[in-house]
């Protein structure tokens, strides 16, 4: 219903009278109004709806759910299988450039 | 909208061998020698754009068609529609840019016409193509002749040219470090076809309805399935980064200097690597194979493991908020 | 891409994966609300991994789909009136109205325009002075704050030519809604995780404790869909009907106060029709009066529309998730992308366009 996508705040200016944001998408640049997010600090991540930055992203809640799932995995490793109970060596990886259906 | 109407008006009024093999090019044979021949046109909004223009884009989109399937691109006639009062410095532009771009393909642009509409007729120039070249050893390149147990190549990053024109629109102010990727291919056709001979089935180059499109194309034209896989399509990040922020999908996105070509299983490996050499292949990567269920069905391997289908699209995409 | 490509990692999807099939015990119906949601379930084919136990079903959440056929209307009779610019997001255009889509308007010489942000409307106005500039405002409560902005800068700037045609609905009143209704199958819902990044998640706790199911915040990427799943399922099959978030990363249990006030300032709420479900009292916004100057639908006189949607499109009964879409007879074959019969199949949002392009050929088999 409302695609969002966290872009890296690089500069804040002003415009009309309103807070304005430069934000970076791995290289790709546009600007998004900063007016609901007053506080966000440059270098932040905010999350961009439609040319609007409608919440800044928690960096430490980001690092929780990754690192969550994270430990399961070292955890299925020390008992020499892969995350999917697989044993380690024959993951289902193709060969290096040859493709099989 | 475009398929259907191709489909069923013009097969119809105009059925012939060639034309039903409905390729970029038309193959005929004049008296022992092979003669390829394409038409296309070229209506790019703007005219001007980071990497290239439209002159530059109707020469490297003919020489493209003809020599995807092997021919060696010689000719080139181009017609011009005007629109009344555009400034002539604009057209010189072009012209330019447009001879630079046949002096790099190295084919001569011997026949042309000019018409001039009335204001608001038009959007400027249309410019409207013909590309002859000669198809010279007893290659038969066409997208009818896909095998199952092929291999698809495809020569680099996909999207390029497509997120480039939409960063020059003016209700989408974004900036990527992009360029259009137009480029004349026939060198880099040479080199596919030295590397794989008759082991190289099919090659085109995926213009208007991206990657997509051709898969598609291909699957129909030579009732067989094709599976690729998603984390083996090149897409340059910014591109990515501009299509997660547009809600486009790159694989539905135009490109101006890429080719997918299908080969034998045994010259997969020398093809890729010919191409890798060229400065215009060495994103270059095998992104899937031929199959012979599901004739006519594209499906993806998604990074999760999970396979979907990669549909023909329904018009242009836009982007979109939800 | 920070942020977006950890939460595509398949070993961490698998590994929720798992998870899920360990703890999973009985046949559970779970509904996901955002038509953004469903197509990132369509796209990255997550049903594929889930138990057999585990039906997704999908919610009215896509405001391209539940925009009523008048609206479009209204927005086509607007774009067709000489000296006026109609501005919109992309997702509209291709929306068939009784007779045309905007599309059509366009190439009969309507000035239509694409636009990212309803702030370039603004700016479009400003620029055009002697045009009419009418933004068409459609969307949940994500969208909501970005209207406002632009119609409190028009009304600051004095910006007469600038207005709004409001097609905006909320999420909790449709929800209510669909569990109010003897017919509904649904036992857990992942709630739309950036409607809640505005709204925050305070508006589903009454919800969740008179109807007794789960509701868990949930983001869009492949490992949040299917950690939200996990959270819903854990939650059933205890006997439990919280509110979770999964979506901690971006949304704060009052959402985002600025933007809730503006929204508040500039709107009010107002029943509003639902296409292919019918009218859902105070389920949708519209402008103050004090801002009657910007209402399209006033300026234009448009407001008396009433028409009915074509008979055989069973939009509404997916919408609400009491039907799949290819057990819709018309189904890929009146009803396909290029022949689109309501706006399930226009919007790629919509669970019919998800389910006729990713995955119309059940027998796709994982070779």
């Amino acid at each position: 219903m409302c695609l969002a996508i966290p872009g890296k705040l690089i500069e804040i200016y002003d415009e009309a009278g309103m807070k304005m944001g430069k934000l970076d998408y791995a290289g790709t640049i546009n600007t998004a109004c900063l007016e609901y997010v007053p506080d966000i600090r440059v270098g932040q991540y905010a999350l961009v709806h439609a040319g609007f930055a409608i919440g800044v992203v928690d960096e430490e809640e980001a690092q929780k759910t990754y690192e969550l799932w994270a430990e399961l995995e070292k955890a299925a490793a020390e008992e020499g299988t892969d995350i999917f109970g697989m044993p380690l060596d024959t993951g289902d990886e193709e060969r290096e450039g040859e493709v099989s259906p | 909208m475009m398929n259907d109407l191709i489909g069923k008006l013009f097969l119809w009024a105009f059925a012939n061998p060639v034309l039903d093999r409905q390729d970029d090019q038309g193959v005929v044979e004049i008296r022992g020698v092979r003669v390829a021949v394409s038409t296309d046109s070229f209506v790019v909004d703007p005219l001007f754009f980071p990497g290239g223009d439209i002159g530059e884009l109707a020469v490297n989109g003919t020489v493209n068609d003809v020599c995807m399937c092997g021919a060696t691109p010689l000719f080139l006639t181009t017609g011009f529609i005007l629109e009344e009062g555009m400034p002539l410095e604009t057209l010189k532009k072009i012209v330019e840019s447009m001879r630079a771009a046949a002096l790099k393909a190295g084919v001569t642009i011997i026949a042309g016409d000019t018409k001039v509409v009335n204001k608001g007729k038009g959007d400027k120039v249309f410019i409207n193509t013909t590309g002859i070249g000669i198809v010279e050893r007893g290659l038969s390149i066409s997208s009818g002749n896909l095998q199952p147990g092929d291999v698809l190549i495809l020569s680099g990053t996909i999207g390029d040219h497509g997120i480039t024109i939409l960063s020059q629109r003016e209700g989408l102010a974004f900036q990527a470090p992009v360029e259009s990727d137009t480029a004349p291919l026939n060198e880099l056709v040479r080199c596919i076809v030295d590397a794989g001979g008759e082991g190289v089935h099919a090659m085109r180059d995926p213009t208007r309805g991206g990657l997509a499109a051709t898969l598609n194309e291909f699957a129909v034209a030579s009732r067989v399935g094709i599976k690729v896989h998603e984390d083996r399509i090149p897409v340059d990040p910014a591109v990515a980064g501009a299509c997660e922020l547009l809600g486009l999908d790159p694989l539905y996105v135009a490109n101006e200097g890429k080719a997918l070509v299908a080969t034998d299983e045994s010259a997969a490996e020398n093809v890729l690597k010919a191409i890798k050499k060229h400065p215009l292949g060495r994103n270059a990567a095998i992104i899937g194979r031929v199959v012979r269920e599901d004739p006519g069905l594209v499906s993806m391997r998604t990074r999760l493991g999970t396979w979907r289908i990669v549909d023909m699209l329904v018009g242009e995409q836009l982007p979109r908020i939800c | 891409m920070k942020y977006l490509d950890e939460f595509r990692d398949p070993r961490l999807a698998k590994a929720i994966v798992r998870e899920i099939h360990a703890v999973t015990t009985k046949p559970w119906v779970i509904m996901e609300i955002c038509g953004g949601q469903t197509h990132s379930i369509m796209k990255n084919g997550i049903d594929q991994l889930l138990p057999a136990e585990i039906e997704l079903v999908h919610g009215p959440g896509c405001p391209v789909c539940v925009t009523p056929l008048e609206q479009i209307d209204k927005a086509i009779a607007i774009a067709s009136k000489p000296g006026v610019i109609l501005t919109s997001f992309g997702d509209m255009l291709r929306v068939p109205g009784s007779e045309k889509d905007l599309f059509m308007v366009q190439s009969e010489g309507g000035d239509v325009r694409v636009v990212y942000s309803p702030l370039d409307a603004v700016r479009i106005a400003r620029e055009n002075p002697e045009k009419r500039v009418v933004f068409f405002a459609v969307g949940f409560e994500t969208t909501a704050p970005n209207n406002a902005m632009a119609v409190w800068q028009a009304y600051r700037q004095g910006l007469k030519n600038f207005s709004l045609l409001v097609s905006h609905v909320l999420v909790p009143p449709a929800m209510e809604a669909l569990l109010s209704s003897p017919a509904n199958r649904v036992q857990g819902y992942l709630a739309a995780g950036h409607v809640c990044t505005v709204m925050g998640w305070k508006q589903y706790e009454p919800i969740a404790e008179k109807h007794g199911v789960p509701i868990v915040v949930t983001g869009f990427e492949p490992v949040d869909i299917l950690e939200g799943i996990l959270m819903v399922v854990k939650q059933l099959e205890k006997g439990q009907a919280r509110v979770e978030n999964q979506y901690s990363r971006v949304v704060k249990r009052e959402g985002n106060r600025p933007a809730q006030e503006l929204v508040n300032r500039v709107f009010e709420v107002a029943d509003r029709k639902w296409r292919g479900i019918g009218t859902i009292p105070v389920s949708g916004l519209k402008l103050r009066p004090e801002f009657r100057d910007h209402d399209a639908e006033i300026l234009f006189e448009e407001s008396g529309r009433e028409v009915e949607e074509p008979p055989e499109c069973l939009s509404g009964l997916v919408l609400q998730g009491l039907k799949k879409p290819h057990e819709c007879p018309a189904f890929g074959t009146t009803c396909t992308p290029r022949t689109p019969l309501g706006a399930t199949m226009v919007s790629s949002e919509g669970a019919c366009a998800a389910y006729f392009s990713y995955h119309r050929q059940a027998k796709i088999h994982d070779c």
